[in-house]
C-alpha cells in the first residue's frame, strides 16, 4: 500500500464529492459525513503504527522520481496532526447535528467541512512548497464559505475582513516561492533544503525566511499579524469557530515549524531569534487580550493566539526538549481548544447570551457542564495530570537549556494568566447566584450537545494521563524536526 | 416599447455552434498543442453566456436542463477517480496509463487517461462558471 499516506486526505475528498450530490437530504448528509470520517480515522491510525514501525513514508506522485514529481511525504509529526485533525472534526461533526440548524445544513456545510479537511490534511502531508501552497488555498476557500455560510450581518461583515486578509497573505505565499525558486529553482522542500545547506544561507534566503514567516504568521496569528484573528473568529457559529481554533491557525503553525526546521537552519542567530522574539510578544498580546473582555468567545480566541506564541517558542529553541515540547503542546492544544469550544457553545445555548455579566449560578442546573469546563480549563492551564502540563515542561525546559531564561519565565507566567482568564468564566458563569432566568432549552438537544463534549474531555485527560504511552511517538516527531537529514534521506532515497 | 433582438437571436444560434466546436477542438488539443481541460471549460461557458445574453436565463434553462451544481461534483469524481485508479494497481497516486489503439473511425490513435482528468477539469469549470453565472444573474 505504497498510497496509504494519501488516504487521509482523499477519503474526505471523496465524500465531499458524494455529497454535493445530495444538497437537500440532510440525515444523508449526516451519514455519509460520519462514514467518510471514521473511514479516514481508521486509515490515518493505521498510517501512524505504519510510520512507527517503517520509518517515514514517501510517495511521489504520477512514479516520477523525487525532486521531479509532487512528493507526499508523512512523517510521525504530520501523521499525529492528521489524525487529530480527523478526531476533532467527527465530535465537532456529531456537535454540529444537533446545534448549526438545517438551513445551515442544506446549503454546502458537510462538504465544506471535508472539503477544509482535505486541505487541512493535504497542508500536513505535502513535501513540495507550491503543493503546499495549493492545500492552503483549499482549506482558505472552504472555510470562506463557513465563515459566512448563513449571511447574517455579522458575518458578512467579518468574512470581508478574513477573505482580504487571506487574499494578500496568499498573494505574499506566492511571491515568496517564486523568489525561493529563482534562487533555489526546486520546489520539493527535501531539494531545497538540500540546495540551501549547499549555498550556506546567504542574506537573501533569511530575507526569504522572514517572508515566510509573515506568510505563515499572518495564517497562524503572531504578534504584529493576528489583528484579524479575534472579530473574524467572533462572527461564524460554535461548530466552525471550533474547527477554525482547533484547525486552522495551527496549519500556520506547522508550516512554521516545518520551514524553520527543514529550510532556514544555517543563521539560527537571525532567524530564529526573530521567531523567538515574535512568539513572546505574541503570548504577551494574547494574555492582554484574554483578561480583557467579559465575552466568553473572545477569551478563548485569545487564548489560541497564547497557545500560537507558546508552540513556536519551542520551536525556535531549536533543540530536541524544545521541539518534543512543541509537538507535544500542539496536539495538546488543537484537542483542548476544539473541547473548550464546544463547551463554551453549550454555555451560550443554555443562557442565551455570550456576555459573562449576565450569567450565574449555571452549576446548580448545569453542574455535568460545569465540571467538565473545570477539567478542559485545568486541562489548558496546564495542571500536572492533564494535557496542557507535559508541553509547557518540555518547552520551559528546552528555553533553560538554550538559556533563554527571560523566555521562559514569560511562559510559566503566561500560564498563570490563562488559568486565570478560563477560571474567571467558571466562576462568573457557574458560581453565585442565578442572575437572569435561563431560557427553556430542550433536554434532549442538550444531551446530544453534551455527548461529543464530554469525549473531547475525555480525551484530552486520557492525552495528559497517557503521556509516558505516547512519548514514543512525540519523541519520533522531534527527531525528524531536529535532525533534517532524516527528512532529505526519506525523500531523496540517496 | 418592446426591443427587437432577431439579429443578435440569429447569429447567436450559428455563432454558438463555433464557439463550441472550437472549445472541443481546444479541449482536444491539449496534449500536444496549447489548449486543455482549462481553456476548453472556459470557452464552452463563454458559448453559453453568448446564448445568455441573446435570450433569458429561463429560456437557456429550458434548452439546457442540467444542474451544474451535481455536474461540478460529477467532474471532480472523474478527476478523482482517474487519479485514484493507480491505487488499484500499486503504483503511486496519479500515475497514468496511455496506449496505441486503432479505432474504427479514426484509425491509428494514442489515448491517454490525463485525457479523462481533463474532461474531469471541463466539466469542474463548466459547472461552476455556470452556477457563478446563474446565481448572480438569476437574483430578481
Amino acid at each position: 500500500m505504497i498510497n496509504l499516506l494519501l488516504f487521509p486526505i482523499i477519503i474526505p475528498f471523496f465524500f465531499a464529492m458524494i455529497l454535493m450530490f445530495f444538497k437537500e437530504q440532510v440525515v444523508v448528509q449526516r451519514v455519509l459525513t460520519l462514514i467518510g470520517l471514521a473511514f479516514s480515522l481508521v486509515a490515518s491510525f493505521w498510517l501512524i503504527a505504519t510510520v512507527k514501525t517503517e520509518g517515514i513514508q514517501t510517495v511521489t506522485l504520477g512514479s516520477w522520481p523525487a525532486p521531479f514529481g509532487i512528493t507526499m511525504v508523512s512523517d510521525m509529526f504530520s501523521a499525529l496532526l492528521v489524525t487529530t485533525t480527523i478526531i476533532i472534526t467527527i465530535f465537532v461533526a456529531i456537535y454540529s447535528f444537533s446545534s448549526i440548524g438545517v438551513e445551515r445544513e442544506r446549503f454546502f456545510y458537510y462538504p465544506a467541512i471535508l472539503f477544509m479537511i482535505t486541505g487541512i490534511n493535504g497542508a500536513f502531508t505535502t513535501g513540495d512548497i507550491f503543493n503546499m501552497f495549493v492545500f492552503f488555498e483549499v482549506l482558505l476557500i472552504a472555510s470562506y464559505l463557513l465563515i459566512v455560510l448563513g449571511g447574517e450581518k455579522r458575518q458578512l461583515r467579518e468574512s470581508i475582513k478574513y477573505i482580504l486578509v487571506n487574499v494578500i497573505s496568499s498573494a505574499i505565499f506566492v511571491v515568496a516561492v517564486a523568489y525561493l525558486y529563482s534562487i533555489i529553482g526546486t520546489l520539493n522542500m527535501a531539494d531545497i533544503s538540500v540546495k540551501i545547506a549547499e549555498i550556506n544561507q546567504p542574506g537573501i534566503i533569511s530575507v526569504i525566511a522572514i517572508l515566510f514567516l509573515i506568510v505563515f504568521g499572518i495564517k497562524g496569528a503572531i504578534f504584529p499579524l493576528y489583528f484579524w484573528l479575534p472579530n473574524s473568529y467572533a462572527a461564524p457559529p460554535i461548530p466552525i469557530l471550533a474547527l477554525f481554533g482547533a484547525l486552522l491557525t495551527k496549519v500556520g503553525v506547522y508550516a512554521i515549524t516545518r520551514t524553520y526546521t527543514l529550510f532556514f537552519v544555517h543563521d539560527i542567530g537571525f532567524t530564529h531569534q526573530f521567531l523567538m522574539v515574535l512568539s513572546l510578544l505574541t503570548i504577551i498580546a494574547g494574555c492582554i487580550g484574554a483578561l480583557a473582555y467579559f465575552d466568553l468567545k473572545q477569551i478563548i480566541i485569545y487564548n489560541i493566539i497564547i497557545a500560537v506564541g507558546v508552540i513556536l517558542f519551542g520551536v525556535a529553541q531549536m533543540n530536541t526538549s524544545g521541539l518534543e515540547g512543541a509537538v507535544y503542546y500542539l496536539l495538546h492544544d488543537m484537542l483542548i481548544k476544539a473541547a473548550l469550544f464546544v463547551l463554551i457553545g453549550i454555555v451560550i445555548y443554555a443562557t442565551g447570551t455570550s456576555n459573562l455579566r449576565e450569567m450565574g449560578g449555571l452549576i446548580k442546573t448545569h453542574a455535568t457542564l460545569g465540571w467538565m469546563y473545570l477539567i478542559a480549563a485545568f486541562g489548558l492551564a496546564g495542571i500536572p495530570p492533564l494535557s496542557g502540563f507535559l508541553g509547557k515542561v518540555l518547552i520551559t525546559k528546552g528555553a533553560f537549556e538554550a538559556d533563554h531564561v527571560i523566555g521562559s519565565i514569560i511562559i510559566l507566567v503566561s500560564s498563570l494568566v490563562v488559568l486565570l482568564s478560563v477560571i474567571r468564566i467558571f466562576i462568573y458563569a457557574f458560581w453565585g447566584p442565578q442572575k437572569n432566568e435561563l431560557p427553556i432549552r430542550d433536554q434532549r438537544t442538550y444531551r446530544q450537545m453534551m455527548f461529543p463534549a464530554i469525549m473531547l474531555v475525555v480525551i484530552t485527560v486520557a492525552y495528559g494521563v497517557g503521556a509516558e504511552w505516547l512519548m514514543p511517538y512525540m519523541t519520533d516527531a522531534a527527531n525528524v524536526l531536529a535532525d533534517p537529514s532524516i527528512y532529505i534521506n526519506a525523500v531523496l532515497k540517496e | 416599447m418592446k426591443t427587437n433582438d432577431v439579429i443578435l437571436q440569429t447569429a447567436a444560434k450559428v455563432v454558438f455552434f463555433i464557439i463550441f466546436l472550437f472549445s472541443i477542438h481546444i479541449f482536444f488539443a491539449g496534449h500536444y498543442a496549447p489548449g486543455g481541460g482549462f481553456v476548453g471549460g472556459l470557452l464552452t461557458t463563454g458559448a453559453i453566456l453568448l446564448l445568455l445574453l441573446a435570450f433569458d436565463i429561463r429560456t437557456i434553462q429550458q434548452i439546457l436542463p442540467f444542474n451544474f451544481t451535481v455536474m461540478t461534483a460529477i467532474g471532480l469524481l472523474l478527476a478523482l477517480g482517474t487519479a485514484a485508479g493507480s491505487i488499484f494497481f500499486n503504483v503511486p497516486f496519479f500515475t497514468h496509463a496511455f496506449g496505441d489503439f486503432d479505432l474504427p473511425l479514426f484509425g491509428h490513435t494514442s489515448l491517454h487517461t490525463a485525457m479523462l482528468f481533463d474532461s474531469g477539469v471541463y466539466l469542474v469549470v463548466v459547472g461552476s462558471a455556470i452556477t457563478i453565472i446563474q446565481s448572480i444573474g438569476g437574483d430578481d
